[in-house]
């Protein structure tokens, strides 16, 4: 809730702003105090909300499945197994039916996406106030809860699933073959118009090659970004009288219903994305 | 939103969780899913097994049973007719110790009539005697005429 003290774009961007990490204008080490001060730490400065949020919740992931994994038998299952094991097999059957070769990380990394991306969504639909607000009796200034409303995240892990796409291109087609199928596709090459052709194929694959991290970070960073936006923005109307405050209320779990088809939308995208690009790179049959 | 070092802790967390997923969870919640699909897929077939068995030894009952019935009318059809047979027999019998006891019974009548004819005859001879004696007033010789005395009663 906006505090007298505070402006609504002042309660925003406060809102909008992570715990960053990194040297400060004077040259010590610090927390930055303000957005500018965040920004002008440049690149070598880190979120430290972002990354113990997104670490957190990752472990919640890892302990869940790996306690449900440890005690995992051919009897029959107990509450949380049968939970785990329903999402598995929900990840396991879309790499399946999408990823036609052999490769044991494809599967393991789609359910590691869906589940830790599902959780960092998740976050979302705590409201808007509640961590912000604790972390702030404790002394911590900024404090953004949602991981995947930082492009910084998103964008790793997007770049990540990037470098396994370059590397099983190259791997399942060789370096060659890989350049092969970036420029001899969509336009045959074939006579005298064959070195044009191939420098527009390279031109329209490579900016293909390129959208598919783009479009997949930004498009979870966006979803996100947006949702926790009208979250704060809906927080603001708390601030504004009875009635206000109501139809703020109202509106929030509105919001909120209609944002958890966005919390599990996205986290599925981005492994089904994953999944599709991999087979993509695995496909070694000609066009 | 400023790009920064966060992207490259997130990257290294993403490859170690992944890794960690990839080694210690899917394969042990994979093989136990597996363990689990075989054991039900053999549960099933073996109780698919078990009903074709049992359905077997239904019909191997029921085949049992109509044999046990087409025997038990058999023995019971035999029976039957043995006791028809006994039943002829005994009468057959029956009948011939009637027909044995009559003829003993016609031949004892037959005796008795001989003999009161014997006797008849006996005392014919001696009563016609008798008469010859007091028709002729005289004794005749018993000794003499008892030939033809005899031969007289053996035509009565």
């Amino acid at each position: 809730m906006a505090s007298e003290a505070q402006t609504s774009a002042e309660y925003i961007r406060h809102h909008l702003t992570n715990l960053t990490y990194g040297q400060l204008p004077d040259g010590s080490w610090g927390f930055a105090h303000s957005a500018e001060e965040a920004g002008s730490m440049g690149f070598w400065s880190i979120n430290v909300d972002s990354m113990a949020w997104s670490v957190g919740l990752g472990l919640v992931f890892l302990i869940l499945f790996r306690a449900a994994a440890a005690k995992a038998t051919a009897g029959v299952p107990g509450g949380l197994q049968n939970a785990v094991e329903m999402v598995m097999e929900f990840i396991d059957d879309l790499a399946e039916s999408i990823f036609m070769h052999s490769n044991d990380l494809i599967a393991p990394m789609a359910l590691t996406i869906f589940v830790w991306v599902f959780f960092m969504n998740l976050m979302d639909l705590v409201p808007v106030d509640w961590i912000p607000l604790l972390a702030q009796a404790v002394g911590i200034h900024f404090m953004k809860v949602v991981p995947s409303t930082d492009p910084n995240i998103t964008m790793a892990m997007a770049l990540s699933v990037f470098g396994l796409i370059l590397y099983y291109s190259v791997k399942c087609k060789g370096a060659i073959g890989f350049l092969k199928e970036l420029s001899f596709h969509p336009f045959p090459p074939k006579g005298v118009f064959a070195p044009f052709a191939i420098v527009i194929n390279f031109a329209l694959e490579f900016v293909t090659l390129i959208a598919k991290p783009l479009s997949l970070g930004l498009r979870l960073f966006g979803n996100l970004y947006a949702g926790e936006m009208i979250f704060v923005l809906l927080a603001i109307m708390f601030g504004g009288g009875a009635v206000l405050f109501l139809a703020g209320s109202a509106m929030q779990w509105v919001w909120a219903m209609f944002h958890l088809l966005i919390v599990f939308l996205q986290a599925l995208i981005f492994a089904v994305l994953t999944i599709v690009y991999m087979a993509q790179a695995h496909d070694t049959e000609e066009h | 939103m400023n790009l920064n070092l966060t992207l490259i802790g997130q990257t290294a967390t993403f490859f170690i969780f992944v890794w960690f997923c990839m080694k210690f969870i899917w394969p042990l919640l994979k093989t136990a899913m597996h363990e689990r699909q075989a054991a039900i897929a053999q549960g099933l077939a073996s109780a698919e097994e078990a009903d074709k068995k049992l359905a077997e030894a239904r019909s191997g009952a029921e085949d049992e049973l109509i044999k046990a019935k087409e025997e038990a009318a058999q023995i019971i059809e035999q029976a039957r007719h043995r006791a028809n047979q006994m039943v002829e027999a005994a009468k057959d019998e029956a009948r011939e110790e009637g027909e044995r006891l009559k003829e003993a019974a016609q031949a004892e009548i037959d005796q008795e009539v001989n003999r009161a004819k014997e006797a008849l005859r006996a005392q014919v001879a001696a009563l016609a005697l008798s008469g010859a004696e007091k028709v002729l007033e005289s004794s005749i010789d018993a000794g003499r005429h008892s030939d033809m005395l005899d031969k007289l009663a053996a035509e009565l």
